[in-house]
């Protein structure tokens, strides 16, 4: 009981003098709804065993810690892509820096607008992914996404898009404290692509609801910046129909506090979902928690699971990867991997991989391992001439080659590459 | 070439001596070979000489055309044109084995002095020696020896060689794992890199290899040590009678 005290001690100091934002009654109530649940569950503490790994006080402080601006100077991550650019700073939408919401075979507003119309396709979505993400694990940060969410962008795909949709996250002031809420709904056949980069704000809460109907198709390809003290909790909530596809990749390269959920839901028949991730950080104070929960509840679902964490000088990085297979779940086909490379041994990976299994065809694998670089490899490229520093570069680009293969289209891939390359050759 | 003296080596972590003075002189031009039973240590001076770790040279030199191999970085002694054909080749997942081939060509090329081969040359020159070699097209897309069959990790350290041509080409137990055919494959890429700046130290177990990829010289080594040198016809006698006559004749 003490416990609870404290947890609802913590969780009204964290609230106190919020005010939810206004719209259409219809998200009025959603916001309320959200904001009962967070009070009801209580924020996370790390006596929370969903986070046992990653301290949440960070994330849950009244106030934002300060982030220095950190300016990378060079060419933003895809700027070089053929898409449609939506800006926001520190939280805020850009109207002048972001291009029209206008697309072929896509619905684009801003989330304020969409909340604002009394009658609007987002209330079926908006909170509602987050409330079934609720079970069987809390995510009372998601609430809170949910309640406070000023900003963000509603987005319907009714064709093939033509143009990735790309979002830029920059960050300007030091103390800005942003929460945005993005909806995707992929219609039936519809196809997007997702782009999102850049650290936000100081203190960053983003939350993305994506609804995929049957035969649909998502593409999100994301990277977290490279701000060195920015703190981050991301979630995804996914539910896919049938014959429908969800792909998901995200790059994160420093930040002191990183914590992406993903929560996916296969519904529908023949679908596949695919969530990966690339982290690369180095120092005591980098701390990086992918946690992700996969549920199939319908026939011959494929679901991929690729994480890969290169961490050096102290830095931590930690996986919580489950897939739940619900009965009658037939010939669902699961795989999950969380590796991590350890460049020196100060670092450390903390995993926890699970299988929850009720049906009895299937077929499901995990693994997780963490390990230093391949000496036998090393002395292989050095013999043949590469010198031991491009030798291990090489090599921890080919840790991560795997789950840097799940981004369907390669020029991404090959973008992020160039990227992880820069951060390797920044500490030769 | 090649001149080691009195080379002594032992584990790093373990006091066990495996070379124990070692001496082996390889002629500018010419192919020698090693033979020995299994244990002799015939891998480990393989690795000594082209630098990997965990071994310790307790006495003795080996040098490359004059320079002191042993204080050089593993990339260095390749630089300086040492190759070693593994007999164990590595697998090195993620790394597309065309990748690894450019890398390693243009790092020669680099610690060289030489400008980079373009991508159209490189291209062209790897096509053309894979094809000799029977090497496809996938076999060059995919990951360094992965899932790679064992005469196929064999070719692809014989086409690896062609692509560096180095000075001096240790080749050790290419012909393990390889079918009559195979082995024929890689004995004519060897063939087809000798010449007259170019030397090899073949090291292998058995004399069928000797077949294909004639020798000038053949040493036999046993227990860390070169216990005998003669012709080609040293290894039919050991083809004929085995090791232990010799090692009972030289003990
Ligand atoms: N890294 C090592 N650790 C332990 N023993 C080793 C190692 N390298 C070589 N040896 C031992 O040294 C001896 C010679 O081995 P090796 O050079 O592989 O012989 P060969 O190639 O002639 O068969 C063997 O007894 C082998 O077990
Ligand atoms: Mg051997």
């Amino acid at each position: 009981m003490a416990l609870a005290k404290l947890k609802s001690d913590a969780t009204e100091a964290r609230l106190v003098g919020v005010t939810l934002p206004e719209g259409a009654a219809w998200s009025n109530a959603a916001r309320a709804d959200a904001l009962a649940r967070v009070r009801q569950m209580g924020l996370p503490t790390k006596r929370d065993e969903y986070w046992k790994y990653t301290n949440p006080s960070e994330l849950t402080a009244a106030e934002a810690p300060k982030a220095a601006v950190f300016d990378a100077g060079e060419v933003p991550l895809f700027d070089a892509v053929d898409r449609l650019k939506i800006v926001f700073v520190d939280g805020v939408f850009d109207t002048d820096a972001s291009d029209e919401l206008t697309g072929e075979g896509v619905e684009i507003e801003r989330l304020a607008d969409a909340m604002a119309a009394d009658i609007h396709w987002a209330k079926e979505l908006y909170g509602v992914l987050e409330t079934r993400g609720q079970t069987p694990v809390e995510r009372p940060l998601a609430a809170l996404n949910t309640a406070l969410a000023t900003d963000g962008v509603v987005i319907r795909a009714t064709g093939k898009v033509a143009k990735p949709i790309h979002l830029v996250y920059l960050h300007k002031d030091e103390t800005s404290d942003a929460v945005l809420h993005n909806l995707v709904k992929v219609e039936t056949g519809a196809e997007v692509t997702l782009l999102e980069n850049g650290p936000a704000a100081a203190r960053f809460s983003g939350c993305l609801e994506v609804e995929v109907a049957d035969g649909g198709s998502f593409h999100h390809v994301r990277a977290q910046g490279r701000d060195h003290e920015r703190r981050t909790v991301t979630h995804c909530f996914a539910r896919v129909g049938a014959e429908s596809s969800f792909k998901s990749f995200t790059l994160t390269v420093n930040g002191v506090m990183t914590r992406n959920e993903c929560v996916l839901e296969i519904i529908g028949d023949d679908a596949i979902a695919h969530v990966a991730g690339v982290c690369v950080g180095d120092g005591n104070d980098f701390h990086h928690d992918d946690t992700v929960f996969i549920t199939h509840d319908a026939l011959n679902g494929e679901s991929r699971q690729v994480f890969k964490k290169v961490l050096r000088n102290g830095a931590t990085g930690v996986f919580q990867g489950k897939i739940l297979v619900k009965e009658g779940a037939q010939k669902t086909d699961g795989y999950q991997i969380s590796q991590s490379l350890l460049l020196d041994d100060d670092a450390q990976f903390l995993a926890k991989p699970e299988l929850e299994i009720y049906a009895d065809d299937v077929a499901c694998s995990h693994g997780s391992t963490s390990g230093a670089i391949d000496e036998t490899a090393l002395f292989y490229l050095r013999s043949r001439g590469v010198p031991q520093y491009d030798a291990r570069n090489l090599l921890t680009l080919s840790f991560m080659a795997e789950a840097l293969d799940e981004i369907a289209d390669p020029s991404l891939a090959e973008e992020l590459r160039d990227r992880l390359e820069g951060w390797l050759a920044r500490r030769s | 070439m090649l001149e080691i003296k009195g080379l002594k080596v032992k584990l790093e972590d373990e006091d066990k001596q495996i070379l124990k003075g070692l001496d082996l002189t390889v002629e500018t031009g010419k192919v020698h070979a090693i033979m020995g039973p299994n244990g002799s240590g015939k891998s480990t001076l393989s690795y000594v000489l082209s630098g990997k770790d965990g071994y310790e040279v307790t006495d003795g030199s080996a040098e490359l055309e004059g320079e002191d191999l042993l204080d050089m970085e593993p990339e260095e002694r390749a630089a300086a044109g040492l190759f070693l054909a593994f007999q164990y080749p590595v697998e090195i997942p993620g790394v597309g084995n065309m990748t690894f081939l450019r890398t390693a060509v243009n790092a020669q090329r680099k610690a060289r002095g030489e400008e980079e081969l373009s991508a159209g040359d490189f291209l062209k020159e790897v096509r053309a020696k894979a094809k000799d070699l029977k090497i496809d097209a996938d076999m060059l897309k995919r990951p360094v020896n992965v899932g790679f069959s064992g005469g196929e990790k064999k070719r692809n350290e014989i086409l690896q060689m062609a692509m560096l041509s180095p000075k001096m080409c240790i080749l050790d137990e290419t012909d393990s794992g390889l079918d009559v055919d195979a082995m024929k494959l890689v004995a004519d890429g060897v063939n087809a890199l000798r010449s007259e700046g170019r030397s090899f130290l073949v090291i292998t177990h058995y004399q069928r290899l000797l077949d294909h990829i004639k020798p000038d010289v053949v040493h036999i080594m046993a227990d860390g040590r070169i216990v005998k040198t003669g012709g080609p016809e040293l290894a039919l006698e050991v083809e004929n009678n085995g090791y232990s006559d010799i090692l009972a004749e030289v003990s």
